[in-house]
């Protein structure tokens, strides 16, 4: 897939692991949602992370991608230790990784072109946003980038009027627009219809061909099986196993699942 | 386009219903519609509501209330009274009143985005306890603040502009304070629409979880938007006290459901994530105008309160129909406070 211009450059060389993280924990209050975790995600490779519902998956990006802090442990981007008192979403943009959220990526009543630019606008230094270009920009996104050509969608249309699928087309062409290194989708294909996740599994795809990493949460495993190169197995907060889908059939794999819910 | 823009001009409907209330005043009171004396008069009354509905705009935009502002009407202009009348501080004294306002509303901020205090809750508590602090402070008394007009405090703020002996009398009685006012919501206007705090608002009321995603400092923005709110509270106590030429500690009462009527009634959504200053403009209007124009149409001042209360109403259900159905059937569902009065949402 060449059609997607700022989609083709490739990462920068000079490291091995995009994020690590290492004997990270969390807790809220006495939940203990992160046990010891030590994780490493290298360049243009896509991480499958499966576990039960609260295992910790959602907590585990969340860290890594500077929404919440961890009680301790260590996190490197690019093999460079990050200071976690500074570490923010902001900063987590800066370095070039992205998440998707499976409902939580885009703000429904507004329009697409302030959704597209939210959190880093273009704005003059006074901080008034240069609206005409964001729209401009955002349109470019929509035809080129996502595809969405002649079905009636426009810079203005806001979020409410998206379908499941469009809405994480939407949120996936953002995060490539920003030339990320990592893209993070937490269970991009919740209550979708088959033929948008299909769509859905093609922008994984794109991800990966464009030369980026991603991480990618999904709890239906023929999905995360059929485009993962890694599976990371997470059961009540610790990293138990990972699994190359390929040393691993699907049935296998639920088989596994099944027997360390069994264990609880 | 199909999908395409929710656009149209802002606040259309308000303006509407603006222009057939105006008419119907004008057919059943025309001595008073017809003059322009009633318009210079809502130019000298009407401010403080409008600085107060356009920061509260802002609040409720974000999925939050506030209901500290009538205290800090009080608080604000008692600083304001005592350090004009006692001390004779002049401008020092609009800054104090101002910086008390400020205060209250950065405090009201911090309760809410760092103690986690719903903002119902915190600007409840604040209410009483900054209102109960002017009684204190004031020992229940009243200021009159006799020969403030020669004053370049009172002149600047709410002096009546000039246009010389030969213009017409009803321009010359136009008040500074609107001009104030109009440039202040004016730029409010211009900050929420393109400046990106104002973008933040509106996303932090769509969903402080999404906001948080995509990297808005929600509890900074939050604190911000109290202070907003408190210096335009500030403000507003200045403006009043001048104007009254008088500080009394209840000042601020008759400002509570007005104020945030103002704004619902303008097309500002209760549940956040939309709003419109345009709209609360002219909802300041209206509430402004059924006061002088039911009284002027001769019905008793009683009726006053009815008829605000049940636009009010009327105006809430018809953008709830039109705006958000599927919020309406929500609110039918669970009657009451889901996220009308934010923060009171289940950690994400
Ligand atoms: N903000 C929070 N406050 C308190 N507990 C939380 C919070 N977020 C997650 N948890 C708890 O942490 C655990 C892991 O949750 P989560 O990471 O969402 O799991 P998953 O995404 O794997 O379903 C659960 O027990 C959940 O209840
Ligand atoms: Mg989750």
């Amino acid at each position: 897939m060449t059609e997607t211009p700022d989609a083709a450059v490739a990462p920068a060389a000079g490291f091995r692991d995009i994020v690590r993280l290492e004997g990270v924990q969390k807790y809220f209050g006495s939940i203990h949602a992160l046990r010891d975790i030590d994780l490493s995600i290298g360049r243009n490779e896509i991480v499958g992370l499966i576990g039960d519902n609260g295992a910790g998956k959602s907590t585990l990006i969340k860290v890594m991608t500077g929404v919440l802090a961890p009680t301790s442990g260590r996190i490197f981007i690019r093999d460079r230790a990050v200071d976690l008192g500074d570490y923010s979403v902001r900063m987590a943009h800066d370095l070039a990784i992205e998440t998707v959220y499976q409902d939580k990526s885009l703000a429904e009543k507004q329009p697409l072109w302030r959704n597209f630019f939210v959190g880093r606008q273009i704005t003059n230094r006074f901080g008034f946003i240069d609206i005409k270009r964001q729209k401009k920009i955002a349109e470019d996104i929509l035809l080129n980038s996502i595809g969405f050509r002649g079905v009636g969608i426009t810079v203005d249309s806001t979020v409410a009027q998206l379908s499941g699928g469009e809405r994480q087309g939407i949120a996936i062409g953002r995060a490539m627009h920003y030339n990320s290194d990592l893209i993070v989708l937490d269970e991009p294909t919740v209550a979708l219809a088959v033929k948008e996740v299909r769509k859905v599994l093609d922008f994984v795809r794109r991800i990966k061909e464009s030369g980026r990493a991603c991480v990618y949460i999904e709890h239906n495993l023929a999905h995360v099986h059929e485009v993962a190169d890694r599976l990371v197995v997470l059961d009540r907060g610790r990293v138990v196993a990972e699994i190359a889908p390929r040393d691993m059939s699907v049935s296998a794999l639920t088989e596994f699942l099944i027997d360390l819910q069994k264990a609880h | 386009m199909g999908r395409g823009t929710a656009g149209g001009i802002e606040g259309l409907p308000i303006i509407l219903v603006f222009l057939c209330l105006l008419g119907l005043f004008m057919y059943t009171a025309p001595s008073v519609f017809l003059s322009p004396f009633i318009y210079t008069t809502f130019l000298s009354t009407l401010p403080p509501l409008v600085l107060l509905a356009v920061g509260l705009t802002y609040v409720i935009g974000a999925g939050e209330i506030d209901l500290s502002f009538p205290a800090i009407i009080a608080f604000s202009g008692f600083v304001f009274a005592v350090l004009f009348k006692e001390y004779q501080l002049g401008w020092i004294a609009v800054i104090a009143a101002l910086a008390a306002g400020l205060l209250v509303g950065f405090v009201n901020g911090l309760l809410i985005a760092k103690v986690g205090l719903p903002s119902f809750i915190a600007t409840l508590g604040t209410q009483f306890f900054w209102a109960g602090m002017a009684t204190v402070l004031s020992g229940g008394k009243s200021y009159a603040l006799r020969g403030a007009e020669d004053s370049s405090v009172w002149q600047v703020l709410v002096g009546r502009l000039d246009f010389g002996a030969g213009a017409p009398l009803w321009l010359n009685q136009i008040s500074l304070q609107a001009v104030w006012t109009a440039l202040i919501a004016a730029f409010l206007w211009l900050v929420l629409n393109r400046h990106r705090f104002g973008e933040h608002v509106l996303f932090i009321g769509d969903s402080n979880a999404v906001s948080r995603v995509v990297g808005i400092d929600v509890d900074r923005e939050k604190i911000k938007l109290f202070t907003l709110m408190g210096g335009l509270a500030g403000l507003a106590a200045i403006f009043l006290t001048l104007e009254n030429k008088n500080f009394f500690g209840n000042q601020g009462q008759g400002y509570l459901l007005t104020a945030i009527a103002s704004v619902l009634i303008g097309g500002t959504s209760i549940f956040g994530g939309r709003a419109t200053v345009i709209g609360t403009v002219f909802g300041c209007f209206i509430i402004g105008m059924l006061e002088a124009g039911l009284v002027a149409s001769g019905l008793t001042g009683a009726w006053v309160r009815t008829v605000q209360g049940l636009i009010f109403l009327i105006a809430i259900i018809f953008y709830l129909t039109v705006e958000e159905p599927h919020r309406r059937a929500a609110l039918m569902a669970r009657f009451g406070f889901r996220r009308g009065f934010g923060r009171a949402k289940p950690a994400e």
